[in-house]
């Protein structure tokens, strides 16, 4: 392992990332919190939701916007590197296992949606309070699941980025993002699905159901959640199912 | 000199391949792997046989250390796709590649370590500035940022783009670009370089630059190998050169030795009114011609050690045959030639 040329790639990242800090933060924040402020602060204002809705809204959001920068931070450099501008291929030929190259991405888009992660919580807590009743009993679990969802959006990203088209990119976020996102229990517990036992069931295919609920549950836990070992045990899976996805993809794409 | 340098330090690395095959088959890369988020072509169901591209067709050859060598061919011969394979980046069907001592396929992060490519689109970094193109290049392969500051500063004089060194290479023109690409190429000092057609869509004085360099990092005892279909430039540059085709190596030698190859050394194309295998067989009978060749319809190439005197012979020929002379174009001897002269086919078709 040449830990010199991974470190690099790293700081190539790190410094892309930094000059697109502004347009960054934008494309991150904007929609989610928009979302917080019109189902968090108006429509709760305006007594259309529970008060309660505030905290059980927030793990959610949290959700969303680590696997969107995830997603986004690794997929969308990956199909045009691929595909468009091929620049990847100079960090191919450098003298490293390629593999270690896609886990250099994965490492980086983790690192982005773990900030991502982590910038949300006050700025949706200052759009929201007061009210938000946030109750961490155990902050290395909540670290532990925090971590898992920032992994399991990047190796998303991997996999997404190596399979997609880029004349395909509108479709996996209409066909793939939206759909998860939508039936990923971020605006909603899982529990809320009761009266429709089939989505209950069918919606367990989706990763995001996992995020949404093991946020839920280290971070809100007066609410009800899926129990922490299911979250747990599904974040972990699909982490792995999507690396060794990406990965395989990667070659496909890096080796004729 | 050079060549002797390969058994001391085995610090200037040559180039061999063994019986490279590589055969495509028209499913694209990211079908291939399976299950996942594909949203590729249609795979097709149940067993039909692919259709299969055979790219190189059993590429045998010999680099020396410190030589530079020159693939020649038209596009689609193969050149590329052997770069690919000698550069990891495509997986030979069988046969084998060796980089120096290095098995290709087996020691690709050694290999990686002595190589240095440029590749024939422009694959430069978008997201930064041309010199950070190159410091981060330097990082990828381990150089000290004192020593990747030093290097990217003389590469960028010595391409000319010092003035545009702190701007994002989105706005370069192709010509600034394919320079920095080289200039990347050379940043970690490789042993082996290779360029793809480099100097596709350059300028003529930006070409000069070019050969240049070349020749001056050649002159520091490294192998390049070069990938062109511009005879001029495989002419002034190579020590030797292949000439590929369909997969093949179909000839082999300096640029002299295969000159000197083709029969004769001229070549004239001529264009008749008409066909007439009478007029052919005369014209055999011509002294100093060595091949007589019709080709589509009315064409003949007339392969000859003499050119514009054989003219008024041909014409008195023709004239006396009842066959119209229409057109004559004289080459003389060149790499052109050869490739017509084993392929049927001009190089610029």
């Amino acid at each position: 392992m040449n830990w010199k040329a991974f470190l690099a790639m790293l700081a190539r990242d790190a410094h892309v990332a930094r000059r697109n800090f502004v347009p960054l933060i934008f494309q991150t924040f904007l929609q989610p919190l928009m979302f917080v402020f019109i189902f968090g602060r108006v429509m709760v204002g305006s007594g259309y939701m529970p008060p309660t809705y505030k905290s059980l809204l927030l793990p959610g959001i949290m959700a969303i916007c680590m696997v969107g920068t995830g997603i986004w931070a690794v997929a969308m450099p990956l199909i045009a590197e691929f595909q468009f501008t091929r620049e990847i291929e100079d960090r191919l030929l450098a003298p490293m296992e390629i593999s270690w190259l896609a886990i250099e991405k994965v490492v980086a888009g983790t690192l982005q949606a773990l900030a991502a992660g982590l910038m949300v919580i006050p700025a949706a807590w200052l759009l929201l309070r007061p009210g938000v009743e946030l109750n961490v009993p155990h902050p290395l679990l909540f670290a532990g699941v925090a971590v898992l969802v920032a992994l399991f959006s990047a190796t998303g990203g991997l996999a997404l980025g190596c399979s997609m088209q880029q004349t395909h990119i509108g479709l996996m976020f209409s066909l793939i993002v939206a759909p998860m996102i939508f039936f990923g229990c971020t605006y909603y517990p899982w529990s809320a699905l009761e009266k429709f036992p089939v989505l209950q069931k069918a919606v367990l295919v989706n990763p995001l159901v996992y995020a949404s609920e093991g946020l839920r549950g280290t971070m809100v836990p007066q609410f009800p959640h899926l129990p922490l070992s299911a979250a747990l045990a599904g974040l972990l899976f699909f982490n792995a199912l999507l690396l060794v996805t990406g990965l395989r993809k990667f070659h496909g794409k890096a080796v004729t | 000199m050079c060549r002797h340098a390969e058994g001391n330090s085995g610090m200037v690395a040559g180039i061999r391949t063994r019986d490279l095959r590589k055969v495509y088959t028209s499913a694209p890369p990211v079908a291939a792997g399976t299950g996942g988020f594909s949203f590729g072509a249609p795979k097709a169901k149940g067993k039909q046989p692919k259709p299969e591209i055979v790219a190189l067709d059993g590429i045998s050859l010999e680099i020396l250390p410190g030589e530079i060598f020159c693939l020649l061919g038209p596009n689609g011969a193969g050149k590329s796709t052997t770069v690919g394979v000698l550069t990891t980046r495509v997986r030979p069907t069988s046969g084998q590649a060796f980089i120096g001592e290095h098995d290709v396929w087996r020691e690709q992060v050694a290999v990686k370590r002595l190589i240095g490519v440029v590749a024939q689109r422009p694959n430069l970094d978008f997201s930064l500035t041309a010199r950070e193109i190159l410091a981060f290049h330097g990082a990828y392969f381990g150089l000290s940022s004192h020593e990747r500051a030093k290097r990217a500063e003389a590469l960028l004089e010595r391409f000319k783009l010092t003035d545009r060194a702190d701007q994002m290479v989105r706005g370069f023109s192709g010509g600034m670009m394919q320079r920095l690409s080289i200039a990347r190429a050379m940043m970690h000092d490789p042993q082996v370089l290779f360029l793809d057609e480099p100097s596709a869509g350059l300028d003529p004085q930006t070409r000069l630059l070019l050969w240049e360099i070349v020749r001056e990092y050649n002159q520091s005892g490294k192998t390049i190998l070069l990938t062109t279909h511009n005879m001029e430039e495989a002419d002034a540059l190579c020590k030797r050169l292949a000439i590929i085709d369909h997969g093949r190596v179909i000839a082999l030698g300096t640029p002299q030795e295969l000159k000197a190859s083709v029969p004769g050394g001229f070549l004239l194309r001529l264009r008749f009114g008409r066909h007439s295998p009478d007029l052919l067989q005369r014209l055999q009978g011509l002294a100093g011609v060595r091949e007589v060749r019709a080709t589509d319809g009315e064409g003949t190439d007339l392969y000859a050690d003499r050119s514009g005197s054989l003219v008024a012979e041909v014409a008195n020929l023709a004239s006396a045959a009842g066959v119209e002379l229409c057109d004559v174009h004289i080459s003389e001897p060149s790499l052109e030639n050869l490739f017509l002269h084993h392929t049927g086919r001009s190089l610029r078709e």
